[in-house]
């Protein structure tokens, strides 16, 4: 018994592959946050008054908000004054193409895997990439904008479809939400933007992948997408982050707005550094994600697949407004050595005959605590709404923990909601079964784990599926190689 | 060469009569092995050679150590190994790891098939199948040829083509993970195989098709051990050897006809024979 928990353990040890730091001329806005501050980072990106004053009002609500403490995790308090709110690639005027991109940021990118190069077209997927604090390149704009599609980062949408940004944005997840979403509203400095015109479905699938890599700076991005009366976009997210000892604040927002018969299916990959083996360092993931279907018919649906980060505090949530649309959460959380995740989703049935389906999938190695948290909610308008969650643990050895809280509020007699909850343990039986037919524990364990997660990760798109698995295994790969 | 052969060519009153002797290669060779569990003995010295070809059948009452021997040559850690060698094929396998005896050709069916969800049969045996060509220097099948020889082996042991999808195990009933058990063992080609109690809570017909699938694969190259309670499956297996194991160790072998004795007389009449010897 304790042989089989140390080979599991040897086996969910592995090092963070992405740790590396760039060394690139950096503009940053010295540590702290106060009304300068965001006056600073508001003028530095030459944003129109009502912008700033929008960030303004955030900043008045969050200095009033108190940190949440009801979350399943742990940690030292964040000293908010010791963060720098905006670090950028220190740019020569403007960049037009990506030959004026810093050969060292494309570099970054290149050992990352992602392929700034509009050349590769093979690949068909539009990149926006975000480096600490600012947007700095963005693929395929010119094919996208020929069937009316707009897709930038959310600075170049503030300065280019003010009318666009200036309707929509805060309209699913309003300043005052929480305290993160608040402080988001103050400081965000980039994200992607993303505009589907009425009856368009977007020709190829848009990722944004996200980078943090100034010490002590937080990443505060802001995303906002908007799908038109009968259109469809499958959107992509991904992130890294250098190792480092201090543990770094990722506070984003993600908006989604869903017209009628329209269909929105993002996509996450979250590979934030998740600290070392002792604990020490990591990123804070404090994330407000949340999509609206306003229109009848409407859907959207979450995917993703969390393996990095100190902390997870995300709960991608869906608003059923309009009738019959429907709402869709796929959850992969591996979690291992000192993580700590608590996530789930909120599905808020208003409109009549919505529908929603939660799959939760919960894998937890090493000293890491892993929770899901869901609240699905049949409001007194929702006739027949329907749900159905499903919330599977995992555990990988004895010292980690699985939990699940559940919430359900139902305030209509027609709402079925269904909630089932399995927890299980990698036995030793499975892997002496996988050995004795010659597969190794390591190959035994990710064979286990994948197979564990597959309802979750038949939803990704095609890459990025064998992308996530490849991590899913690598996350939990002991010897090298 | 798995198998040598010697020929005389005779006369006898005029006719020519041609006699050839198989000389079967070694396989396994068990010597004074003993095994303890948190630290009670149960193996207690055995003795156990076994030749390319043969069928050995180990026969006893519940507790005398069949199981656990069949655990200890597969390489299950909880049982520690507290003397003796094991030979399997000029290597002392003793010293390898489980995924390696099963990658040099040892196959162990077990007696209570593991489920493993979210993972079908067909990715779980694939896999199995890849590591094992990997080990030996092969590259993996690809997708054809990989199908071509699981539908070749689904008709050898009679396989329903929908368990191939599932789980592995997952819901399967107690002669379709059997017959899973003969499925993977006709895949992954095992010089050695263990039978452990592989024909218990199966009913006649599954036994019998359980049986059929393990008869066609036998060869003059592989050798099967069959652990067993009962001469049911031995009379469709039709064992060259029995053996009695009684309180850890053999104490009786025997040809088939063994079988056919304990059958009538219990296992006491081996306990009184055996006890008395000890006195």
């Amino acid at each position: 018994m304790k042989e089989e928990l140390d080979v599991l353990e040897e086996t969910v040890s592995r090092d963070y592959q992405y740790g590396f730091v760039t060394d690139i001329e950096t503009d940053v806005v010295p540590k702290g946050l106060n009304e300068n501050v965001i006056r600073l980072i508001s003028q530095k990106k030459n944003e129109p008054e009502w912008m700033l004053n929008w960030r303004l009002k955030a900043y008045a609500h969050w200095l009033k908000m108190e940190e949440p403490e009801w979350a399943n995790v742990k940690y030292p308090p964040i000293d908010f004054q010791d963060i720098i709110y905006y670090a950028a690639p220190r740019k020569k005027a403007k960049v037009n193409g990506l030959d004026e991109v810093d050969p060292e940021l494309l570099k970054t990118f290149d050992k990352l895997g992602i392929s700034l190069n509009e050349q590769k077209r093979l690949t068909g997927v539009a990149v926006d990439v975000v480096m600490d604090s600012v947007s700095v390149a963005t693929s395929f704009k010119k094919q996208l904008s020929e069937v009316g599609i707009i897709f930038c980062s959310i600075s170049e949408a503030i300065q280019n479809h003010p009318e666009l940004v200036r309707k929509y944005l805060g309209s699913v997840v309003p300043m005052t939400d929480n305290y993160f979403a608040a402080l988001n509203s103050a400081v965000f400095t980039d994200g992607s933007f993303c505009y589907i015109p009425k009856g368009v479905r977007c020709p190829m699938e848009l990722s944004t992948y996200f980078r943090i890599n100034t010490e002590n700076s937080g990443q505060f991005e802001r995303t906002l997408i908007v799908a038109e009366d009968d259109s469809y976009v499958s959107y992509l997210e991904g992130c890294t982050a250098p190792k480092r000892d201090e543990n770094q604040l990722h506070a984003a927002v993600v908006e989604l707005f869903a017209h009628r018969k329209a269909e929105i299916k993002y996509s996450t990959v979250q590979n934030w550094f998740p600290g070392d083996e002792n604990g020490q360092g990591g990123i804070y993931n404090f994330v407000t994600k949340r999509g609206i279907c306003m229109g009848d018919y409407s859907k959207i649906s979450w995917s993703q697949v969390e393996t990095g980060s100190a902390i997870t505090w995300k709960y991608p949530s869906v608003i059923l407004k309009g009738d019959n649309s429907i709402g869709e959460f796929y959850s992969v959380a591996l979690t291992n050595h000192h993580q700590q995740a608590d996530t789930g989703t909120k599905m808020l049935h208003l409109g009549k005959n919505t529908r929603s389906r939660i799959v939760s999938k919960g894998i937890s190695a090493g000293q890491s605590q892993n929770s899901y948290r869901g609240l699905v909610r049949a409001g007194k308008h929702a006739l027949n709404a329907r749900n159905y969650s499903q919330c599977d643990s995992l555990l990988l050895g004895d010292k980690c923990g699985a939990h699940t809280f559940p919430y359900i509020e139902s305030k209509n007699k027609t709402a079925v909601i269904e909630h089932e909850a399995t927890t299980s343990k990698i036995g030793e039986d499975q892997l002496f079964y996988c050995r004795q037919r010659g597969i190794d524990t390591e190959a035994a364990v990710a064979l286990i784990v994948t197979g564990f997660a597959k309802e979750v990760m038949n939803q990704l798109p095609m890459e990025f599926a064998v992308e996530a698995q490849k991590l899913l295994a690598v996350s939990l790969e002991g010897s090298v190689g | 060469m798995d198998k040598e052969e010697i020929i005389f060519n005779i006369q006898v009153e005029g006719k020519k009569i041609i006699i050839k002797f198989y000389i079967r290669k070694k396989m396994l060779s068990i010597k004074d092995l003993r095994a303890s569990v948190e630290g009670k003995e149960i193996l207690k010295g055995i003795n156990l050679d076994v030749n390319a070809g043969e069928v050995h059948a180990i026969m006893g009452p519940n507790g005398s150590g069949k199981s656990t021997l069949a655990s200890v040559l597969a390489g299950r850690e909880e049982y520690e190994v507290t003397g003796g060698s094991v030979d399997f094929l000029g290597k002392d396998i003793l010293d390898l790891s489980p995924e390696d005896r099963a990658r040099e050709g040892l196959f162990l069916a077990f007696q209570y098939p593991v489920e493993i969800p979210g993972v079908s049969t067909t990715n779980f045996i694939k896999t199995a199948v890849n590591e094992k060509r990997k080990y030996h220097g092969q590259p993996p099948l690809d997708a054809v040829s990989f199908m071509k020889l699981m539908k070749e082996k689904m008709n050898l042991v009679e396989i329903d083509k929908s368990l191939l999808t599932r789980s592995i195990n997952e819901g399967f009933s107690g002669g379709e993970k059997k017959k899973n058990e003969i499925f993977q063992m006709a895949m992954l080609e095992p010089k050695l195989t263990i039978l452990d109690e592989t024909d218990s809570g199966l009913d006649i017909d599954a036994l019998r098709i359980v049986a059929n699938g393990v008869n066609k694969l036998r060869d003059e190259n592989r050798a099967i051990i069959v652990i067993t309670h009962y001469q049911r499956l031995l009379d469709y297996l039709q064992p060259d050897f029995v053996h009695v194991l009684l309180n850890g160790k053999i104490v009786k072998s025997g040809t088939k006809e063994l079988a056919l004795e304990l059958e009538e007389k219990g296992y006491d009449f081996i306990k009184d024979e055996f006890l008395s010897e000890a006195v």
